[in-house]
């Protein structure tokens, strides 16, 4: 037998033996100790300066408790070792749970297809006319306070901790719920390393949690959203009107045409591989779109395109994107419905299929564009072996590296999502792009000018922009 | 129509969730429109696994290049359905989940598609160093600049590091070698991340505002009208 396995034996064996020697002495082996704490730990101070507020920016349901820690919370005699939150409430919430575990077991019952002999679904309408009942009485029960109810416990937090957000469900019948506009009552109490000695607060009420129509924590970002939206309409605008508006040139887009000719010149097909994104993600649309200008582009030079897909519904999306192209191009006729297909959704399955296809058909072009990941390498030091003139694309910081030392043309950032304004040409489009170089021009004015403001104390200037979720 | 309605429902449903930004009450829009995500999502897995089906069955019976790997393909996909759908080789029977401890769907991913993905994924390491290779080579000032800052890094990563600049006196530590990767790493490469990261930031928000105010409609073909 293996050595470690000796250990194992000796170790349950010294475990029994240990186990055997508690029960002989019918004494719970941590009682001395825990009566010795109990001795030693005086009742730490409480804390102080406790406050309860309704939670602001939020759509009600939740209570921000703030207090000055105990003066026996890293100092003093140093026994606090965390804090009890507590709220006091009505006896009713008893039935309430009881009620909402029935109505659980009632819903798992008809999802389960069970068959009872009795109307399930009217039995839980009853058990909800119930609990609404119950509901409606619990302003009024709270109201009652300190009678009939009592304290539990919310939470526990470490020492040190001097903010809590009690944050409850906005649904009626989640367990958490806290009830709008209902008198509300907390305490805190310091705990020490024994679970009986420790010292509650003063208690904070009545406070009542209420929803807000506005968040005003968001109001940087709706001066800048609007700000934006008003410069991209702006140079729309301009555009419309056909003043001509210079974009810098992006070497990555340029390279497109040129990528797409040499493959026709050599007969190979253009491999364009959307990356590992769902169509929610604003990097795929973008890519979307490129493909649409490429498509169009290979249509009307006559080119093979092949576009796998790691996903069903960008793959659907990526159909019917190269379908209208063909269509613009007026080639509909030799618009290939093979040519977009699925092949599966493992990261490295997906690798391994696209390889494949690089090595066997060994396509003139390589595109990359959208979200990629962990397979951007692997996919593009392929490419790069096969021969391919490679340009990609992404919004992954991580991942950009990689593409710029193994890809021809690399588009890097913000450059994704202007690569079809710019491969259009349209106006409109380039209206927007120009929008976003005044934004980009004003974010760096904005910067030097807070470095400037923060160097010389003015926290006012930063604060100002300062954004929480 | 076949413009106006995709159109429309855009910017109805990307207003509403611009606003639920700023009202409270709307927050959990974002939660909800996922679940109708969802639901796509699961007829979409329908017509992925239909793709597959068409394209390599369409392979096989025209006999087109490479043809035989199709067989491949179309057998894993179907004994893998099979054995999934009928439970076969489960132990807890067709009651129990298909991927329950001991079955032979989960030892199918346990044993064939998860060490293919690791053997996929370890091919990484020699892609990085042909990779590095190549980025490394001084051609010019600014590949020059790039293998001075990775060999500094690479260096300050290693106890090599340590123990090369080690003597160093203490008042001029930030010269040790671990120190200089540290503020390469903190300094030049943070710098430059965060300016593409405010570019994609605006990026995302001119293309979402151009998706949504109908500006952008090339995913949609061109407009003929």
């Amino acid at each position: 037998m293996a050595l470690y396995k000796w250990f194992f034996v000796l170790g349950f064996i010294f475990c029994l033996c240990g186990m055997a020697t508690a029960q002989e002495s019918g004494v719970p082996p941590d009682s001395a100790n825990i009566d010795t704490i109990s001795q030693s730990i005086p009742p730490p101070a409480p804390v102080t300066d406790l406050q309860a507020f309704d939670t602001r920016n939020d759509h009600g349901h939740s209570i921000t408790l703030k207090w000055k820690k105990s003066a026996d919370d890293g100092a003093g005699n140093n026994s606090v070792i965390g804090y009890e939150i507590y709220t006091w409430e009505p006896n009713m919430v008893d039935s309430m749970a009881q009620l909402r575990s029935e109505i659980d077991q009632v819903r798992a019952a008809i999802y389960g297809g069970k068959k009872t002999g009795e109307d399930l679904k009217k039995k839980i309408r009853t058990l909800k006319d119930q609990y609404d009942i119950l509901l409606e009485q619990l302003t009024v029960a709270h109201a009652g306070y300190p009678e009939g109810g009592e304290w539990r416990l919310v939470d526990k937090v470490p020492a040190g901790t001097e903010t809590y957000v009690h944050l409850g469900s906005k649904e009626k019948l989640a367990e958490g719920y806290i009830p709008d506009y209902t008198d509300l009552y907390y305490r805190v109490d310091a705990l020490t390393a024994d679970s009986v000695v420790k010292t509650p607060s003063v208690v904070v009420g009545p406070v009542q949690c209420y929803g807000q129509w506005f968040n005003t924590e968001q109001v940087p970002v709706l001066i800048t959203v609007i700000l934006f939206g008003v410069l991209i309409l702006y140079f729309v605008m301009l555009a419309r009107k056909g003043k001509e508006i210079y974009v810098r040139p992006i070497g990555g887009i340029e390279a497109v045409d040129d990528a797409i000719g040499r493959a026709t010149e050599m007969g190979k097909p253009i491999l364009y591989v959307l990356g590992l994104g769902s169509v929610s993600d604003v990097a795929t649309i973008a890519a979307f779109t490129i493909l649409q200008r490429v498509a169009k582009k290979v249509a009307e030079y006559q080119t093979d395109l092949i576009v796998p897909t790691y996903d069903p519904i960008v793959m659907s999306v990526a159909q019917d994107v190269v379908k209208s192209a063909y269509y613009d191009a007026g080639r509909a006729d030799t618009y290939k419905e093979d040519s977009v297909f699925f092949v599966t959704q493992s990261q490295f399955a997906y690798v391994a299929a696209v390889n494949g296809i690089m090595l066997r058909d060994l396509p003139a072009t390589n595109v990359y564009m959208g979200k990629f990941y962990a397979e951007s390498l692997l996919l593009a030091e392929t490419g790069a072996l096969a021969g391919s003139i490679q340009i990609s694309g992404t919004d992954e910081i991580a991942q950009m590296p990689f593409f710029i030392v193994a890809c021809d043309y690399t588009l890097i950032g913000e450059e994704l999502y202007a690569a079809s304004a710019y491969l259009g040409r349209e106006p409109i489009l380039l209206g927007s792009l120009k929008a976003q170089d005044y934004a980009k021009a004003a974010i760096i004015i904005l910067s030097i000018l807070g470095i400037i403001a923060t160097v010389l104390g003015f926290t006012w200037f930063t604060e100002f922009f300062h954004v929480t979720s | 129509m076949r413009r106006e309605v995709p159109l429309f429902i855009t910017f109805f449903i990307g207003m509403l969730l611009i606003f639920s930004v700023f009202i409270p009450p709307m927050e959990s829009l974002g939660e909800d429109f996922t679940v109708f995500f969802d639901i796509i999502a699961v007829f979409a897995f329908f017509l992925g696994g239909g793709n597959l089906l068409r394209v390599h069955v369409s392979k096989l019976t025209r006999q087109k290049r490479d043809w035989q790997y199709s067989i491949v393909t179309l057998l894993g996909f179907a004994v893998t359905l099979v054995i999934g759908l009928f439970k076969i080789g489960n132990p807890g029977g067709i009651a129990a989940a298909p991927t329950a401890a001991g079955s032979l769907f989960q030892e199918i991913f346990d044993y064939c598609l998860v060490p293919l993905g690791a053997t996929m994924y370890s091919l990484l390491a020699f892609f990085v160093a042909s990779a590095s290779y190549r980025a490394f080579r001084a051609k010019n000032r600014e590949a020059t600049i790039l293998l001075i800052a990775a060999f500094i890094i690479l260096l300050g990563r290693t106890p090599f590091g340590t123990v090369v600049t080690g003597w160093i006196p203490e008042s001029f530590d930030v010269l040790q070698v671990p120190n200089l990767a540290v503020w390469i790493m903190n300094a030049p490469n943070l710098a430059g991340q965060r300016a593409i990261m405010i570019g994609i930031g605006l990026g995302v928000v001119s293309m979402s505002l151009r998706v949504i105010l109908g500006i952008e409609r090339t995913y949609l073909g061109e407009d003929k009208s």
